[in-house]
Order: structure tokens, then sequence, then C-alpha cells
């Protein structure tokens, strides 16, 4: 080998040439890395790419950095009710997604009725089914506000919250519906007294609060009640009648749904429609006839001509319909969803509002790695 | 708890009782983005134990500092996630009560 050749042999990296990507990767992985593609069979790359060094021969970086995350993070919030709401959450993985979401249907505690004491029940429905339906029903009351009641504790007015339940229906009248807003909060705690063995001892009843939960603070200006009024409990014939004490404590979705602050809580990725060759005239609106969303548009291109376009991207709810009818479709329109962006939806059931019990899910998930933490410290 | 081996702290499987797919999947994430972790993976041994065990393996720095750094990094991502949706959440309501003022 000659000098020179050595010395050119030496200048030469193969980084320098033109189709090694530079920092980017090509297009066709970084489409699998940030889309899933939606075939007329399956969708295909429907995993994420975890591992930091998958891209290492290509000089890319796949991990993640505290600093690029906090400047790529973004939530829009696209509508915020009393019980219900939805953001988009764009710039974050579906494992950290997806964590929120399982935290807000099974982790977050509410209050909800738990013990049923039936005095009276003459209704066609049987006391285990009365008292099942009584556990569904939402209560409004901050969970915060109170503690957990463990079993070998006494129901007091920090776990425990006692309603009345009083209906008759007189004989010679009409069937009555009992709804649940009947259902009367004690704030002074069981009413019903408790047998006792002992005679001299004074009349002890089912709960034993130390002061009434109306001069805490937090109820007296907001009693507590169910969310809803017109929830039907049981329907009474003539002369039948409901007497009974219902007690709500604390707990966990995961215990039991009763327990679960949501009526849904879901996200799904934003959907991305690309039109991968210009679609014309006739061809266009049978494209726009095809989706029953009415996700494409036409537009006139002057000369008669007209185009279609994706209007409504957002809307779809990827029935692939537009590509079906043969491979030509396939080969017009892409359906894809953006991996890291999220449309979140919580429907609240009433006890706190969706975007506190968002918050509060964040939270759950940061004790947790701080339990872990502290555990291996 | 942690399973790992007395001359090896690169490598150990981590226990973690009264935890399911929500922290392990999450920690799962931010684990494998770290440069330093050559493997990381969870499983749960069965569905009624609410236990779950996760394996770090790493290129050299001891498994269970990565693990806490990763839940670290976890937890910061949530802060912010926190942040920035009180920000958004407060964004939202100030345009609207301006939109219902107009
Ligand atoms: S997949 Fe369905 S909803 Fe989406 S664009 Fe095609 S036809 Fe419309």
């Amino acid at each position: 080998m000659s000098k020179q050749e050595n010395k050119e042999n030496k200048k030469f990296s193969i980084w320098d040439l033109p189709d090694v990507p530079m920092g980017q990767l090509p297009p066709h992985l970084q489409l699998q890395r940030t889309r899933v593609v939606c075939k007329a069979d399956a969708p295909i790359h429907t995993d994420t790419v975890l591992y930091s060094g998958a891209y290492a021969s290509m000089g890319i970086d796949n991990s993640l950095h505290l600093d690029s995350f906090r400047s790529n993070f973004k939530v829009e919030v696209i509508r915020l009710t009393k019980d219900d709401m939805e953001f988009d959450m764009i710039g974050i993985d579906a494992a950290i997604a997806n964590a929120f979401r399982r935290i807000l249907i099974s982790e977050l505690p509410t209050m909800a009725i738990e013990k049923v004491l039936i005095a009276n029940n003459t209704s066609l429905i049987q006391d285990e089914v009365l008292s099942h339906r009584l556990g569904l029903i939402p209560i409004n009351a901050d969970p915060r506000l109170f503690e957990y009641l463990s079993a070998n504790d006494t129901p007091n007015e920090k776990n425990t919250i006692v309603f009345k339940l009083h209906v008759h229906c007189k004989p010679g009248e009409p069937r009555c519906t009992v709804y649940s807003e009947e259902l009367k909060w004690l704030p002074n705690g069981s009413e019903f007294i408790k047998e006792s063995e002992k005679v001299d001892t004074k009349p002890s009843t089912y709960t034993s609060f130390s002061c009434s939960q109306n001069s805490l603070q937090n109820f007296s200006s907001n009693p507590i009640s169910p969310t809803e009024d017109k929830i039907i409990i049981a329907k009474l014939g003539p002369g039948q009648e409901i007497e009974l004490e219902a007690h709500a404590v604390k707990g966990m979705g995961k215990t039991h749904a009763k327990w679960s602050p949501v009526a849904t809580a879901w996200y799904r990725m934003l959907p991305e429609v690309v039109l991968l060759e210009e679609v014309e005239d006739e061809i266009a609106e049978e494209l726009k006839k095809k989706c029953p969303v009415k996700v494409f548009d036409i537009e006139d291109i002057g000369k008669g001509k007209k185009r279609a376009t994706v209007a409504r991207p957002r809307a779809c709810t990827l029935c692939r319909e537009c590509i079906r009818g043969g491979e030509e479709w396939e080969k017009r329109v892409a359906l894809r969803r953006v991996k890291d962006h999220f449309i979140f939806t919580i429907e609240s059931t009433g006890a706190m509002p969706p975007e506190v019990l968002f918050t509060e899910a964040v939270k759950i998930l940061e004790d947790k790695c701080e339990r872990v933490i502290t555990e291996l410290s | 708890m942690e399973h790992g081996s007395l001359q090896d702290p690169s490598r150990a499987t981590f226990s973690f009782v009264d935890e399911d797919h929500t922290l392990a999947n999450a920690v799962r994430f931010t684990l494998n983005q770290d440069p330093r972790v050559s493997f990381c993976g969870y499983s749960i041994p069965h569905p009624s134990d609410a236990r779950v065990n996760i394996r770090v393996q790493t290129t050299g720095d001891p498994a269970r500092e990565v693990l806490k750094d990763g839940c670290q990094n976890l937890m910061l991502m949530c802060h912010h996630v926190r942040s920035t949706f009180d920000k958004a959440v407060g964004d939202y309501r100030t345009n609207t009560t301006e939109m219902e003022n107009d």
C-alpha cells in the first residue's frame, strides 16, 4: 500500500457516506418507532421500543432524558365539566399513561356502603341484593378526610359514614319507588341500639362517634349525601317497608368496583390518516362516502377537478372501512396512530372532580416510587 | 426485597409486595431507558399473590442503585406531569371564563 493510499484510507470514515443518517433514524424506522400502522388485517408496530441502546449501531440514543421529557411533554384540556373531562397528553410513553389509568380505576380510594344493618325489609327485593345495590351508590364525600377502617377498629366519626333509610308504602296506596335521596345522613352515627348481655351497661350503638360529623368543618357547609338523587333503590308495594342503616367506609377499587371513583377512565392514541397519493374526482367522492365519521373532505382544485383531503383525523375510529375494497385502497390511504399522544378521558362518579382524580392518581404513582426508594435505601 | 449475589451486585431480582403491573411496567420503562441497564423485565409469579419480581442487569453499576435511580426518574416525571396538568387545567379555566365574559 502506498503512503498516499493509506492517507486516503485514514480520512475515510463510513459516517461520512451520504446515506448515513446523522442523528436521525431513517424514515421507515422512525415510522416504526413512533406510529402504529393499521393495515387492513391487523395493526403492526404496536410495541414501543424500550431499550435505550436499540439504535446504538446507528449512533442514535434511544434513552430518555428528563430534560427532553420536560421540554416535550404537553397537556391540553379539551373538555372539563363537573364530572367528566377529556385531555390530550403528548410526549409520554404508554407504560406511564397506562399506570395512571390503572391507578384511576383501582387504586384511588372513595367512600362506599359496606355494611347494611337491616331492621325490616318486607319488600320484594332480598336483603343481600338490596345491600349490593346500596353499595354501588356513589357517595359525595371526600375520601381524603377519612381513614381506613381496619378489622379490629371500632367504627368512629373518622372512618364511617352512617345513612338511614326508612320508607314505608301505606296499605291502600299505589306502589312507590325508593330513590337514593331517601338515604338520610346521620352525622351522629348509628341509631340502632346494640343488644348487650349485661343489663346494667348503658346502651351502645353500632358506632362510637366521639363527636358529630356535622361539627367537622368540611361537612357542615356541605352535607354528605349520595351524588345522585334519583337512583332507584327498590320499589315498594302497599304495606311493604324497608328500615335499615347503611355504613359507608373507605376502600379501593381493587377490592370491589363500588370503590372505584371513575365510571371509566380510558385513553386512545391520536389517529393519523394520511393520503399516500392524490385522490381525485370519483375516487375522492367514493372515499368521502366510505368513512362513517366523515374524516375526509373534498376540495376544489380548479379546472373542475376535485381532491380528497383529510379534514378531521381525530374523529377516526379506525374502523378501516376506507382501506377495504382491494389493494388499491390500501395504497391510497394509510391509517396510523401516534404512539406518544394519548387522548385521555376520565368520567368521575361524582365524589371528586375529574381533574382532582388525575392529580391524585399521579401522586399515588409518586408515592409508590418513593416507597420503593426508601425500601432500597 | 432483593435477591442478588454477593459477588456480583450488577444483577439482581427485586421482589415487591402489594404491587402489580402499574408500578412494574412503568419502572421497567424508565429502567430500559437508562443506558446503564443491559436487561430489565418483570413478572408476576402468580396472579393471586400480590407480588411482582423485577429483574435488573446492568453494565456494571449496582442494580440496586440503578433501580433507585429509575424510580427517582419516574417520580420526577410524575411530578412534571402533575405540574403541567395543573397548569393546563388552570389555563383552560381562565380561557373558558374569558369566553363566557365576552
Ligand atoms: S378508518 Fe374508518 S373512521 Fe377512520 S378514516 Fe377510515 S373509514 Fe374513516
